[in-house]
């Protein structure tokens, strides 16, 4: 067990953290910087799907959406993933297959979390062994929050070692942490168990991704990389679902950790319905003309 | 030809290890706010008793737009003669305008107020021209903020029994008179909106000198007094330069002078209204101070800091030009500033994605180098980003001093630039010793994750406004003001208002 004095970590100013969030969020990207970024912002994308309703067939349209997002034009990337539950990654692994997006599960018990260790340390092994090439964890909210830290941590070193070569993203669900403090110390706890991404929220509780809590996540493992040369990615989630909020979350990345995290190896969005916006936003872009809608498949 | 070097000098050496690189991934496409909106007229006259006259000087005068070197329009120059009629203007305004019910006022006030934000865009894009500042300050800043103290003293207007109470039985607070008001050229509409929103809310009649360098928006505010009727000669607006404001000053039809600016001419002006039955409030410089302690959030201490110093290029009076840092964190602390003003874009101040802006003029560049070059002559380390600076007009990169002492002149001068002092502290006694330790008092910023600290430090602060984990903060309700040499009087909230009633029956005048 890691001693407790591990997690310390130094404090947050709320206030003057969401007034930089906000400073940064009047950036006005346009013309070819604007879709440079949304190209980024594809790329970057765990199109995701999450749901008691999913079923083999809703996964297999995703991932087709995934390969391809545009069809009809070439200079459109694939996205980076797409996420499900640990039952549907085999079916997933075949619909991507031969292409580059990867298969992320979740898994311990998402998205409460609150399951026996050995289940949670199972479910991260059949997901592997189906095929998933990276695990969305989510970690003990209740053990964290009644300051149980190194267990916290334990765990997410166990889920690592279960991971074998598969990516573990860890997801601290900061809408449930409450404080920037405690994200903060989510944080550390997260990179001392092994992280190899630092993800904000399930998707499941409201407030999900917001601009300062990943900008407090990006000066994090700027610092961690600063201070140990190791890279850690970040993952905004949940209730993103503009062109200008995805834009506004790439200004963050590149003024807070610069040029080497504006790629999809650091950088990812989970989402599912910014995709469609996104396009659209390009196809204004090339055409200068507003798209409709129904312009595009709705998976 | 105003010229700063092109590249940095004297870069420090970054630490060795990681590093992390900016830039060359996803660069921003200009984003140029449009000049459209703003009508610009070749000759500007002087605004007396409601409408614009030529001056009797016959002269005009100048402006320049500072990120280009290039002339804007032509400004009346106006003389002991135009100065003269100005106050009269105000004398003949003042009867009329103190006899409306605080209701009837108010009603003016709220009228200027939604005017100017009707059209906030042309006054924040006039103001960037005219000043250099960055478009997302003005637009963001300076014009909500000048708007707020209308509406804010729109407010007191009918209120001012209850502001002061304690006049003797059956007596109201009344004006002070005909007011001469003189501002600084670095937020040229805000400072306006200071002075006039109060006195016309305390029933006093101005003459408003604008700074010989940015008088576009005080002229243009000029219209919108215009378009809500204000009565004739309540606001008189007179251009010109030192000059002017000495004949303003001097003028014996005056109750009371106001004045922001530098210390020097705050000093001229209260010799030149000593022996007279004049009010005198004064704003002037400043060599304040950041606190930053071992405890501190320190990421947001640097935005902080970087908000401090390099908001408005560094030309605000309150400036955070000093930074005390406890030694166990200064590397750190100074590694992680180095690093944010890498990121400070700095360049045309209508692009929206720009942070600094050009410096305001050449007499302020040259006043800027001559005191850099005394800082590195002096032994301090100088630290300036990368950063290529417009070839036109007039700039400077930010700047960073590192093992800066007490006696330095850059730790005891204002600059009024982008230009930031850092030095050391040990314990908290030494930090309040140091950060007293100047001729000034206007602010402090005291950056720690401890509420007893920020009490403590706070009391033993001779400054008249502290921050606490944030600096350069401005509200129409909070009073802004010095201690020392950093003036006397306060602007904003009840304590400003007091400075344009006359208490009858209380022992003292003003």
């Amino acid at each position: 067990m890691v001693s407790q004095s591990a997690f310390r970590v130094p404090p947050v100013d709320a206030v003057a953290l969401e007034t930089r969030a906000q400073d940064l969020a009047t950036r006005s990207i346009k013309q070819a910087a604007k879709a440079e970024g949304l190209r980024m912002a594809i790329a970057m994308m765990d199109l995701t799907t999450l749901e008691g309703m999913d079923t083999p067939g809703k996964v297999r349209q995703l991932c087709q959406k995934a390969r391809r997002p545009l069809p009809s034009r070439s200079d459109v990337p694939g996205c980076a993933a797409v996420c499900v539950y640990p039952d549907l990654v085999e079916v997933a692994v075949d619909a991507v297959a031969g292409s580059a997006v990867q298969v992320a599960s979740v898994a311990t018990g998402f998205p409460a979390g609150r399951t026996d260790r050995r289940t949670k340390l199972r479910e991260v092994e059949l997901a592997v062994k189906a095929g998933a090439t990276e695990i969305d964890m989510v970690i003990d909210r209740g053990a964290f929050l009644s300051g149980r830290h190194a267990l916290v941590h334990d765990e997410i070193a166990a889920v690592k070692q279960a991971c074998g070569d598969a990516h573990l993203k860890v997801i601290l669900e900061t809408g449930e942490l409450k404080t920037y403090d405690n994200v903060r110390r989510a944080c550390q706890i997260a990179l001392l168990g092994g992280a190899d991404f630092l993800k904000t929220s399930t998707g499941k509780v409201s407030p999900a991704s917001t601009p300062p809590v990943v900008l407090l996540m990006l000066e994090v493992v700027r610092d961690w990389f600063l201070d140990t040369g190791h890279m850690v990615g970040v993952k905004a989630a949940g209730g993103i679902r503009t062109s200008k909020d995805a834009l506004r979350y790439l200004v963050m990345v590149a003024e807070t950790c610069g040029d080497a995290w504006l790629s999809p190896q650091w950088f990812r969005f989970g989402a599912s319905s910014l995709l469609n916006d996104v396009l659209m936003q390009l196809e204004r872009l090339r055409t200068g003309r507003y798209q409709r809608p129904t312009d595009f498949s709705s998976d | 030809m105003a010229k700063t070097e092109k590249k940095a000098r004297g870069k420090r050496a970054q630490p060795k290890g990681p590093a992390l690189q900016f830039g060359g991934k996803w660069a921003y496409a200009p984003a140029p706010e449009s000049t459209d909106v703003v009508t610009l007229r070749e000759r500007y006259d002087l605004f007396v008793g409601g409408s614009f006259v030529r001056p009797k000087s016959r002269r005009w005068f100048p402006t320049v737009n500072p990120a280009t070197g290039h002339s804007l329009a032509e400004v009346a120059y106006a003389n002991a003669a135009d100065v003269d009629l100005a106050v009269q203007a105000a004398k003949k305004a003042l009867p009329g305008w103190r006899k409306l019910s605080g209701d009837d006022r108010a009603r003016y006030l709220f009228r200027i107020a939604r005017i100017l934000l009707e059209r906030a865009r042309e006054f924040a894009v006039l103001e960037t021209m005219d000043n250099g500042k960055p478009i997302k300050e003005t637009r963001d800043v300076d014009v909500p903020l000048a708007a707020q103290h209308f509406f804010h003293h729109a407010g007191w207007a009918d209120k001012l029994e209850l502001l002061f109470p304690g006049a003797a039985a059956g007596q109201k607070p009344e004006p002070v008179g005909v007011v001469g008001q003189i501002i600084p050229w670095n937020f040229p509409l805000l400072m306006a909106a200071w002075k006039v929103a109060p006195a016309l809310a305390g029933g006093n009649t101005v003459v408003l000198k604008p700074a010989e360098t940015s008088p576009l928006t005080a002229l243009l505010l000029c219209e919108v007094f215009q378009q809500a009727e204000l009565p004739p000669g309540v606001v008189n607006v007179i251009t010109g330069d030192g000059a002017t404001g000495k004949a303003l000053v001097e003028h014996p039809g005056l109750d009371k002078v106001a004045f922001t600016g530098s210390t020097e001419v705050g000093k001229q002006i209260q010799a030149a209204v000593a022996g007279r039955k004049v009010d005198l409030t004064l704003e002037l410089g400043g060599k304040a101070a950041h606190l930053v302690f071992e405890d501190a959030a320190l990421d947001q201490a640097v935005e902080g800091v970087v908000r401090g110093i390099f908001f408005n290029q560094g030309h605000v009076c309150c400036a955070g030009s000093r930074l005390l840092v406890q030694e166990s964190v200064h590397d750190t602390f100074v590694q992680k500033l180095q690093r944010r003003m890498a990121r400070i874009r700095v360049g045309d101040p209508l692009d929206k994605n720009t942070d600094m802006g050009a410096i305001h003029s050449q007499a302020q560049l040259a006043r800027i180098q001559e005191l850099v070059q005394a800082g590195v002559d002096e032994g301090a380390e100088l630290f300036q980003p990368a950063c290529s600076l417009p070839r036109h007009g007039y700039w400077f990169a930010p700047t960073m001093f590192t093992g800066v002492t007490q006696s330095h002149r850059i730790s005891r001068e204002e600059i009024f630039g982008p230009v930031l002092s850092v030095s050391t502290f040990r314990t908290p006694d030494e930090a309040v010793q140091k950060a007293n330790d100047t001729s000034y008092g206007l602010s402090a910023g005291i950056w720690t994750d401890k509420g007893a600290r920020i009490l403590w430090v706070a009391e033993r602060m001779r400054a008249g406004v502290v921050w606490n984990n944030t600096f350069n903060r401005f509200d129409a309700a909070s009073p802004f003001g010095g201690f020392k040499e950093s003036g006397f009087g306060r602007e904003g909230g009840r304590q400003g208002m007091r400075a344009y009633v006359r208490m009858p029956g209380a022992l003292l005048p003003g």
